[in-house]
């Protein structure tokens, strides 16, 4: 593949105690890509991402984004480099409103004084651009973006989860599981939304179980196994049933797979 | 637009999706979701009729400016250690040790000032380093050594409490000498009448205390940032919000506030005393609890803690006046406190 890679990581390490979640794990994404992860329960995929976005601190490796090594600290340090993440759990606040999820940990003050000395936020502001961002992504229809989160359904609350991180993911997007808790129609309708988001060009990590829809969107399909990565297919070129196969072990993948 | 075999039939489906529902909703959810949106309403509608009740009850002799006023003398101290107990408990914490750092604070503006003689703004300084120190080791056990809050202000409570009764040597300050040495140490017993109505300077003091406290919770990042913490400490800790140093900056804010607290003490009761406000942190959390604020955390209103103090203070001085036996003021406020809980319980139910 001819495009330069976005995110690599060489070698991550994170052991808890005797167990080990990663074992000398390497990890590529390339630009405008969809990259598929999958691998059994337990093979440490979300441990992977939450190395990768500084959530985890690893013992060992190295990560670098557009070929400078970075070293995250936290999940905000990784959003100031312009990646953002859904996370499996969602990281929303239930009693917060949409909006005050939406700029969590991001929010915009006031100009002026009241800004700078009495720390006034700009609710109104980040409210309009809340329901724009919204309605943009045609994610859903909000009457009230001042609504607790913990008001909407699981779905809506996805939607929530993956319209903050698609708002404002400038380098890159990671999803861990974003159609879990959906139904068809909205499991469908962020399938879109990740086609819309690398139409602009934004690569994206997809975590999945869902072999249909990391088939369906994936340009490559990370395969990951006992803490490291077992190799890399192209979904074009191997079936379903295969790739579940060199997940679980049961098949040893192909040799150029290896190499990838 | 669908791409998957079982996925056919859905262009001809609804296309809306996710919006939120329109259908009418009967009274009572319609309450319940008004309640579940301002949440200092149930704490007001209790004060109010609590007012009006004891007002048609017990008649002029409550409901004057002066008992009023009365009320809000009993509840300042309760009010300013109750805003430090908020903000703690909208963390999902609690602070058992609010009262000993009040008393301990308070007796170093009084120590400082008559055992070593210092001028008494210095000593009042020693006073708010000594309750921010206090919160401030609350606050690094809690988030650092990631104790349970109850268990450390537990402990924290008995040594603070020991600390104060060792260094004052259990020795009272006399209001006479404070009077005539360092006046300062009772500025907040200074009052002015409006209307029959006495109001102290500590009464102000507790009112600007909570305006201010309102405003930063609500309309500042770091007001955000506490309730964040409290609803859900993981995913605040994902969308950026630095947890332990939030904690931290909590507890050591509160320790402040309660070392505020000592000394508008001194200026209530006039000495110094480390035998003085033995039940606030009891107080101060029936308060929180009485005003709605959930101690699961990140929900409710500093608002709600003020008319909780009031609701309590009114309803001691209304059974007294009223003539009735004290402990009935014990019995009731138990009452209210189950009560408030319930309704809470049955608020968050919106959430289902």
């Amino acid at each position: 593949m001819a495009s330069e890679p976005i995110l690599t990581a060489r070698g991550l390490t994170k052991r808890y105690g005797r167990v080990v979640a990663l074992d000398q794990a390497d990890f590529d994404l390339h630009a405008g890509e969809i990259l598929g992860v999958i691998g059994d329960n337990g093979a440490g995929k979300s441990t992977l991402i939450k190395a990768l976005v500084g959530a985890v601190a690893p013992d060992e490796g190295e990560i670098k984004l557009d070929g400078k090594v970075v070293n995250f600290r936290s999940p905000s340090d990784a959003r100031g480099a312009g990646i953002e993440t859904v996370f499996q759990n969602l990281a929303l606040s239930p009693a917060l409103s949409i909006s005050d999820n939406l700029f969590l940990g991001r929010e915009r003050r006031m100009p002026g004084m009241l800004g700078s000395i009495f720390r006034l936020l700009d609710r109104q502001g980040m409210q309009k651009e809340a329901r724009a961002k919204m309605s943009e992504l045609g994610l859903m229809t909000i009457q009230n973006i001042n609504q607790p989160v913990e008001t909407l359904s699981g779905g809506q609350r996805q939607g929530v989860a993956v319209a903050r991180a698609a708002a404002f993911g400038s380098r890159l997007v990671i999803m861990d599981e974003p159609t879990a808790a959906l139904g068809v129609k909205e499991s469908r309708r962020v399938l879109e939304l990740m086609k819309l988001l690398k139409s602009r060009g934004l690569p994206i990590v997809l975590i999945s179980h869902n072999m249909p829809h990391v088939f369906e969107v994936a340009d490559r399909i990370h395969i990951h196994r006992l803490g490291k990565r077992h190799a890399v297919v192209d979904p074009k070129k191997i079936s379903m049933s295969d790739a579940v196969a060199i997940m679980t072990g049961a098949m040893a993948p192909p040799e150029q797979a290896k190499a990838a | 637009m669908s791409t998957q075999e079982f996925e056919k039939t859905l262009d001809k489906s609804d296309q809306s999706v996710a919006s939120f529902d329109r259908e009418k909703k009967s009274p009572v959810e319609k309450l319940q979701h008004a309640l579940h949106s301002s949440q200092a309403a149930v704490p007001l509608i209790v004060l109010v009729l609590s007012i009006a009740g004891f007002g048609i009850l017990v008649g002029q002799k409550f409901f004057s400016p002066f008992a009023l006023s009365l009320i809000l003398q009993q509840v300042a101290i309760t009010g300013i250690i109750g805003a430090a107990q908020t903000l703690v408990i909208l963390t999902a914490g609690i602070d058992l040790s609010v009262g000993a750092i009040m008393v301990l604070s308070m007796i170093v503006m009084g120590q400082f000032t008559f055992r070593y003689g210092l001028p008494a703004p210095v000593s009042v300084l020693c006073g708010f380093g000594c309750g921010a120190l206090c919160g401030w080791i609350n606050g690094m056990l809690v988030s650092r050594m990631k104790l349970p809050p109850f268990i450390v202000t537990l402990g924290t409570w008995q040594i603070y409490l020991a600390a104060n009764f060792i260094y004052s040597a259990n020795e009272t300050i006399r209001s006479q000498d404070i009077e005539a040495q360092a006046p300062l140490l009772q500025f907040f017993g200074g009052n002015v009448h409006i209307a029959g109505a006495i109001i102290t300077f500590g009464v102000m003091a507790m009112v600007l205390l909570v305006v201010l406290l309102w405003y930063i919770l609500n309309y500042t990042a770091w007001g955000r940032h506490v309730y964040a913490v409290g609803d859900d400490p993981d995913a605040a800790e994902l969308s950026g919000v630095p947890v332990p140093r939030m904690l931290v900056q909590v507890y050591t804010i509160s320790g402040l506030i309660c070392a505020f607290a000592g000394w508008v003490l001194i200026g209530r009761i006039g000495s110094v005393s480390p035998t003085a406000g033995e039940f606030a942190n009891i107080e101060s959390i029936t308060a929180v609890v009485i005003g709605g604020i959930s101690l699961f955390g990140g929900r409710g209103s500093v608002l709600g803690m003020i008319f909780g103090a009031m609701i309590v203070g009114v309803f001691s001085l209304g059974l007294r006046l009223y003539g009735t036996d004290p402990q009935w003021t014990y019995l009731l406020i138990g009452v209210l406190i189950i009560g408030a809980v319930a309704i809470d319980q049955w608020i968050r139910k919106v959430a289902g």
